[in-house]
């Protein structure tokens, strides 16, 4: 279990009960200033119902996939608001849900588009939110949720840069203060072989840890050309993996599994981080403004070095894992393997992680005693950005320049018929250290 | 009918074919058999016309030509004029590819050489599909029948021809000798008649929908000519046989079914799922077949799965 999740169990917070945490759910959403109308929802038992009712907040195909997650995670589990900036997102996320055999009743008086979505899907009777836009959005959209009193399942990353993980560091401190449950979707937190592999870890099974690898490459995913009638701010949308403001580039949004894990390993995240990356084979207009390949030496506070590498480029030589060499031994963490003295592996049949995340959140949830893992993927989020930083800038950076780092992505104001111009694709050497 | 050596046409890669004859079996497992599972049951006679089939497992090198389009990048980097081929290249180049994959397709188990896994039933078909539109030979997966008849290679015992559980590591990765993973191609001993890690290494995709009760249907003392269940629009369940390196010797039968279902997909995190790759399916790969004569009901058969069904 990550830091969080054991701080909150070990009791630093007084358990509250099932009515306690209803009672002050309800207050945080008065206290929000919405209408705490989910106490009262027709058909539903008073005072004493545990139902969830998810709000879906980004109806792409992750979105979609969370909502078929978590409707298989619990009993007495219900999707009833639906946002998306686009409202064709939504209906194809109905139908999906639909053609998947799920009972799904989102009227359209609860379906939302646009940019104000998000606001319109907590207003209404929820009290779990899952927030799956592109990245970019999250500490928004994290901030709107806590305030509005919502429990939260957030897909990672929670931010793309260091404005906005100051800001989701605060929105987890404000949740743990008014008993909000927080999951992430770092999965293999809640992934049996990992977790079992991560016990053994911490339990001294290659003794200290000497040095670490994390690998996410493997070829390109999807790309939305632009089409005919799409302004800028449409195509920067819908084709969001591309452009950093929105997607953090590939070491923030995907490779940041990888980096969690090793966090996780080590107890803490890297001081300070060197590398290099580039944009060598994909540098067509549809690529927007991200790289193609980074590599990262991340040095952790006990001089501990991580080499980390991330790549999307297709025809080259795959490598997915995390590894740990210590003084005892040596662990390829997603084998589930360890060798030395006290060699291991994982015997059993893997859990269904994607699924087990919102098992494990709902039953804190109800149990009263809500988790929280904000923070320390948050930190791992933190971690990815800064690597970009060292690769973008080409500087060695700090972990406390990257957070506080004055650069936000996003841009000032943001509507879908503005123009707005890719940023240029940073240049080591060039590309200033803000 | 002799074996070849098919080269795929444009580049250097090629893969055996062997040819084997016609014939009749007992299907299924005798009722005596501890370990026949109920849809193993009952057992009757299947009489099977004479095809080839690859001597070895799909490889990667093989199925990379068409999941990465690396036929096509082929043919630009060295000038060729795409609009100008031959219409049986035209064609193949019209296929629908592979998506990307969402993680590593190979689960860092090696390429050149390895057995393809992961894919989806539906991505074996279309590689099939293919590969017969680019060489005009009739390519497709095996039906259950012919790869049954396959490993008994002639003989009516469990394992096949020679193979018993005392030799059986001599000619089959599985849970007691691979370490876990799946190996290059024909390192082990090839079956009676010459085809290499039918039992173990991968799994192999069959053609047919799998039904439990598939067997029930037929008269036992009656052949049954060519029998096959042809897949519809439906994901799931299909067969693949032949047990793989995280088996027991209990799955590397010659009857022993095996049936896909959604869990081979369970870590992919999107809605709709990928209809091309799994992400928990590395113990299936596949081989191709080619029939002498294309059976009746087999013929202009393939994949009705999509993305949006």
């Amino acid at each position: 279990m990550d830091k969080d999740t054991k701080a909150s169990s070990e009791g630093k917070r007084p358990r509250a009960s099932r009515r306690e945490f209803l009672r002050k759910s309800a207050a945080a959403v008065v206290g929000g200033g919405i209408a705490a109308r989910w106490a009262a929802v027709p058909g539903v038992h008073a005072a004493g119902s545990d139902e969830i009712r998810v709000g879906l907040i980004g109806c792409g195909d992750r979105g979609t996939g969370a909502v078929d997650n978590v409707l298989q995670s619990a009993q007495g589990v219900r999707l009833v608001a639906m946002g998306d900036v686009f409202q064709d997102k939504i209906q194809a996320s109905l139908q999906e849900l639909q053609k998947l055999g799920h009972q799904v009743e989102v009227p359209e008086t609860r379906q939302f588009a646009g940019f104000d979505a998000y606001e319109k899907v907590l207003a209404e009777d929820v009290n779990y939110v899952i927030l799956t836009t592109p990245p970019g959005f999250r500490p928004w959209h994290l901030k709107a949720a806590v305030e509005a009193g919502k429990n939260i399942f957030a897909e990672k990353p929670v931010g793309v840069d260091g404005p906005g993980i100051r800001a989701v560091l605060e929105v987890a401190e404000q949740a743990k203060s008014k008993g909000i449950a927080i999951g992430v979707g770092t999965q293999r937190r809640h992934q049996t072989g990992y977790l079992e592999t991560l016990k053994r870890l911490q339990d001294g099974a290659i003794g200290d840890i000497a040095a670490a690898r994390a690998y996410w490459n493997q070829g390109p995913i999807w790309v939305h050309p632009r089409q005919e009638g799409w302004s800028d701010v449409v195509w920067q949308l819908r084709n969001w993996y591309y452009f950093t403001w929105l997607c953090g580039d590939h070491i923030v949004e995907q490779h940041v599994h990888n980096l969690d894990v090793v966090n996780w390993a080590m107890g803490a995240h890297p001081a300070r981080a060197v590398g290099i990356g580039g944009r060598q084979v994909r540098t067509g207009p549809e690529y927007g403004n991200i790289y193609d390949h980074f590599s990262i030496d991340y040095e952790y506070p006990n001089g501990v070095h991580m080499m980390s590498m991330c790549r999307q480029i297709p025809n080259c030589e795959n490598n997915v894992s995390e590894a740990l060499a210590g003084t005892k031994g040596f662990c390829q963490v997603n084998k589930y393997t360890i060798t030395g003295d006290k060699s291991w592996r994982f015997p059993d049949k893997d859990n269904r992680p994607y699924v087990q995340e919102h098992t494990d959140l709902i039953a804190s949830i109800r149990a009263g005693r809500p988790y929280n893992e904000l923070r320390s993927v948050a930190e791992s989020c933190l971690t990815a950005i800064m690597g970009r930083m060292a690769a973008y800038t080409g500087k060695a950076v700090t972990w406390e320049q990257a957070l506080n780092s004055e650069e936000s992505l996003m841009p000032f104001k943001l509507d879908l018929d503005q123009p707005l111009a890719v940023a240029p694709v940073a240049m080591p050497g060039q590309t200033p250290l803000v | 009918m002799k074996p070849y050596e098919e080269v795929i046409p444009g580049t250097k890669v090629k893969f055996e074919m062997l040819p084997l004859p016609g014939g009749t079996i007992h299907m299924g497992s005798p009722p005596e058999d501890a370990q026949a599972s109920p849809d193993e049951l009952p057992q009757h006679l299947v009489t099977i016309q004479p095809f080839w089939m690859e001597k070895t497992e799909t490889t990667w090198d093989e199925y990379d030509l068409f999941a990465f389009s690396n036929d096509i990048l082929k043919k630009k980097r060295e000038g060729v004029n795409l609009a100008q081929q031959q219409e049986s290249e035209q064609q193949a180049d019209a296929i629908t590819r592979p998506t990307a994959p969402y993680t590593d397709e190979t689960f860092g188990f090696g390429r050149e050489g390895h057995p393809v896994i992961n894919i989806t039933h539906h991505a074996a078909m279309e590689y099939a599909r293919w590969l017969s539109t680019k060489t005009g030979k009739t390519y497709r997966l095996p039906t259950e029948a012919e790869w049954e008849y396959a490993c008994h290679a002639g003989s009516d015992s469990l394992l096949g021809a020679g193979i018993d559980l005392n030799n059986l590591g001599d000619y089959a990765w599985y849970r007691e000798n691979s370490q876990a993973m799946p190996h290059p191609i024909a390192k082990k001993k090839p079956n009676a008649w010459g085809l290499d890690d039918l039992l173990g290494n991968v799994a192999e995709w069959c053609l047919d929908l799998y039904d439990k009760d598939f067997y029930k249907s037929f008269k036992p003392l009656l052949p049954v000519v060519e029998p096959a269940l042809i897949p519809g629009a439906q994901k799931y369940p299909h067969v693949a046989r032949g047990g793989s390196y995280d088996d027991t010797s209990a799955h590397l039968r010659c009857a022993a079914r095996l049936a896909s279902n959604p869990d081979w997909s369970q870590q992919d995190p999107q809605r709709p799922q990928s209809i091309w790759w799994h992400t928990d399916a590395l113990t299936a790969g596949f081989r191709v077949v080619r029939p002498l004569e294309e059976q009746e009901n087999l013929k202009g058969v393939r994949s009705q799965v999509k993305r949006n069904d």
